[in-house]
């Protein structure tokens, strides 16, 4: 059987949002119309930024039912948008106006692009008769945005609006999710059309296999039930299909342990007895360890990205390998898949679970059980003084029970955390993993508590990347955002500094780097600012921001050389971790 | 193994789709040797022929990922026996009194027309698969090319519904079987 690609329509909010669907169709300006489009997809937050081009658009804006909230850069309204997106499952929306307004949405773009996530942009253009001129804040973002987006349009008519609009949020939102650009001229927003709010949408040369085919199940479902030391690999793809309880009833028929990508993290409780935790270059030695011995590798929702395979003629050497992912052209991209099944992560499990035996494969787990580093995890758990990176991890995950929303910076203290947060909800689990942007963590943090403001939200994140988004401290003060901003202070570009550490004889090259007084900033804008200098004084600083409404900035300083382990070298495979002076081999091990 | 593929892509006539289509070519470092646009039969809808050299899961990647964008309707690969490929050129050959009639005599055997003469030189035009245009084009060498313009390959399977090789699967795992 060939399952039809099904085009999923969302009839539900697709009337006239006036609610007056028959009535001869409304005469609005070209903004007025982005507006009502915005509302009728269920946008309720946007965040931007205005300027010349899209006056109108800001124009229009105080009219409409959409809360605007402006960050400080327009990289942060990308960033945001991607964070509430993540958080919430929902398309998010941000807006810039043309020009410089335009390119500062590039890396959030470029972001969510490398992560799937699905975001909308609107920027304004200068108005039809100047462009091409080099007009002034005249830049070609459908061009520049081109390989960072999923898609992208440039509106030519305020008639064509409307269609543009819902065809971007269902590009963004199906599929494989991504962010879609669109780009209105002024003069566009300024003309004025009938607004209609199209029921439907789709093209004929986009339509994402959902279900896949059952043939290829099949063979998946006897290449399990055959294995003998069999490992799931999760990725993002099992978050992004809401697949998360399919997951957790698959896993727990089949026995399969599970690994997890940086971004898969959650995909299955952390706290499950069958989840073994991160995998790759920052991954735990009993996981890479597993990578190496299992005979079957069966990768759901992941791309076989470089830092979670390492040197790819090592990855999972002795395994045949299962590729379950929404994007055929991922298929055999980087490892060659012995079975594919192409189609949403979700749906392929619902297809995969009556076809699989039960399964407990405890020798198997005892076997990886075995390998678990637990010279490095006494270590960790025994060093005094310096407040410690895995002590603050901990001490956040303790008091915030796995249920806060834990977003992050890029650098070591996000290894840190992806290694000891232990994620219980995939969603609840924010990071930047394709493109690793600095300055992702408060921008992050600041749309997905705008998304789920009933959650406790944390931001850990490093003083240089912090330094990067820090002035986004006066958009979640003035959004009053209850965030609590743990930065991991060790005075370095740390992750850079570790890399000349052990690649380039310590030769430390512009990674030292200074800041202002953290505790004082905050002052300065107005929110609560926290020094913790001493391992004792990490709990109670915590509860207190946690008992603190409004933004709170915690200031860890932390052993300035800490490097994380363990760590693949680069170009190095899975199995040839470096584990530091923190790891002394025993005799069993050696 | 590196082998030569041919590629013809069905795709929406939008604003930017060649770009689109460029991009990405280069931005996936695939290799082109050649590309020719055109109308197809069908209004609304170009025909794109991309020759390109790979391993045979490279180019199946170029297939793949051509799907992705949002313009492209069809990809098919013609390399194979069940199709037919055309190039053109043109070029300029000097041909003084001496050597013209030899010339002549040349591009009848080749099927190349004369579209332009001077005291000194001839224009011919020829078209056929590569093999012969290069062949051709090596034999008008001696004389002393002045100028030559050489088109992009374009393709058509012989049969009825244009599938020598196949189209490349955009989206069912049914191309997938193991075996
Ligand atoms: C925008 C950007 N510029 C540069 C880098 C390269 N880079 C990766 S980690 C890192 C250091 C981050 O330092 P910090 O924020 O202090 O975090 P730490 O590693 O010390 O925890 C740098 C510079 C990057 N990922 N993103
Ligand atoms: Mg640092």
């Amino acid at each position: 059987m060939v399952a039809e690609p099904t085009i999923i329509e969302r009839t539900d909010e697709a009337t006239s949002p006036n609610g007056r669907v028959d009535a001869e169709p409304e005469i609005l300006t070209g903004a007025e119309i982005t507006c009502r489009c915005l509302e009728a997809e269920g946008v309720t937050t946007v965040f931007g930024y205005p300027g010349g081009a899209v006056i109108p658009l800001y124009d229009a804006l105080p009219r409409s039912n959409l809360h605007h909230v402006l960050s400080r850069f327009e990289q942060w309204s990308a960033l945001e948008a991607d964070g509430y997106a993540r958080a919430t499952g929902k398309v998010g929306v941000c807006i810039a106006t043309s020009g410089p307004g335009a390119t500062n949405l590039v890396t959030g773009l470029a972001n969510a692009h490398l992560d799937s996530v699905p975001v909308v942009a609107i920027t304004g253009q200068v108005a039809q008769p100047f462009i091409g001129k080099d007009a002034f804040q005249e830049v070609d973002i459908t061009g520049i945005s081109l390989p960072v987006t999923k898609h992208n349009y440039l509106v030519q008519r305020p008639e064509d609006i409307a269609h543009t609009i819902k065809e971007a949020f269902y590009l963004a939102r199906s599929g494989r999710p991504g962010p879609v650009l669109v780009d209105i001229p002024k003069n566009v927003f300024l003309a004025k059309a009938p607004f209609d709010y199209p029921k439907k949408t789709g093209r004929r040369s986009y339509q994402p296999s959902l279900i896949p085919n059952m043939r290829q199940v099949r063979l998946a479902a006897q290449m399990i039930d055959e294995a003998k030391k069999p490992l799931i690999m999760a990725g993002h793809g099992i978050i992004l299909a809401e697949g998360q309880e399919v997951f957790r009833r698959f896993v727990e028929r089949t026995g399969i342990p599970v690994i997890f990508t940086l971004l898969g993290l959650g995909a299955l409780p952390e706290s499950h007895p069958l989840a073994e935790g991160l995998m790759g270059m920052h991954g735990h030695r009993h996981v890479n360890a597993a990578l190496e011995e299992c005979d079957l590798l069966v990768n759901i929702g992941a791309r076989f990205d470089d830092r979670a395979t390492g040197r790819l003629s090592g990855f999972a050497p002795n395994a045949k390998v299962i590729h379950v992912d929404i994007d055929p052209a991922e298929i055999g991209k980087n490892v060659p898949a012995d079975v594919p099944v192409v189609g949403d992560a979700r749906e392929a499990l619902k297809l995969l679970i009556p076809e699989v035996a039960h399964r407990d494969h405890a020798d198997w787990r005892a076997w990886i059980d075995g390998q678990r580093n637990r010279m490095l995890e006494a270590a960790l758990e025994n060093r005094p003084t310096w407040p410690e990176p895995y002590a603050i991890i901990k001490s956040i995950r303790e008091a915030a029970g796995g249920e806060a929303i834990i977003t992050t910076d890029v650098g070591q203290h996000q290894m840190w955390a992806a290694q000891h947060i232990g994620v219980e909800h995939g969603e609840r689990w924010i990071t930047s993993g394709g493109l690793g942007t600095m300055g992702y963590g408060l921008p992050s943090a600041v749309g997905a508590k705008i998304g789920r403001p009933e959650l406790e939200v944390w931001t850990v994140v490093g003083d240089g990347g912090f330094q990067m988004s820090l002035n986004e401290l006066a958009t979640a003060v003035q959004e009053r955002l209850d965030i609590n901003i743990a930065i991991i202070n060790n005075g370095y570009l740390g992750m850079v500094r570790q890399w000349q550490d052990l690649f380039q004889d310590k030769n430390y090259s512009e990674v030292q780097i200074s800041g202002p007084s953290f505790v004082k900033l905050a002052g300065a804008y107005g929110c609560t600012g926290i020094r913790i200098e001493r391992n004792e004084e990490i709990m109670p600083a915590i509860q207190r921001a946690r008992s603190i409404d409004g933004p709170v900035v915690l200031e860890f300083i932390i052993e300035p050389e800490a490097n994380v382990y363990p760590m693949v070298p680069p170009g190095g495979s899975n199995s040839e971790m470096v584990h530091g002076n923190l790891w002394q081999p025993t005799e069993e091990d050696v | 193994m590196q082998n030569s593929h041919t590629l013809v892509v069905l795709v929406e006539d939008q604003p930017g789709v060649l770009n689109r289509i460029v991009s990405l070519l280069r931005r996936r470092s695939f290799n082109i040797d050649s590309i020719t646009v055109g109308h197809s039969e069908q209004p609304g809808l170009s025909r794109i022929t991309l020759v390109v050299n790979g391993e045979d899961a490279e180019v199946e990647q170029v297939g793949k990922q051509l799907y992705k964008l949002l313009e492209v309707v069809k990809v098919t690969d013609l390399s194979g026996e069940g199709a037919v490929y055309r190039e053109m050129v043109l070029v300029k050959v000097a041909a003084k009194a001496q050597t013209r009639a030899e010339v002549l005599t040349i591009a009848g055997i080749y099927d190349a027309k004369v579209l332009d003469a001077t005291p000194s030189t001839l224009m011919l035009e020829a078209t056929g698969d590569a093999e012969t245009i290069t062949s051709f084009l090596n034999m008008m060498k001696p004389f002393g090319v002045r100028e030559m313009v050489r088109t992009g390959r374009i393709a058509m399977a012989r049969s009825g519904q244009s599938k020598s090789n196949g189209r490349i699967d955009r989206i069912n795992s049914d191309s997938y079987a193991a075996d």
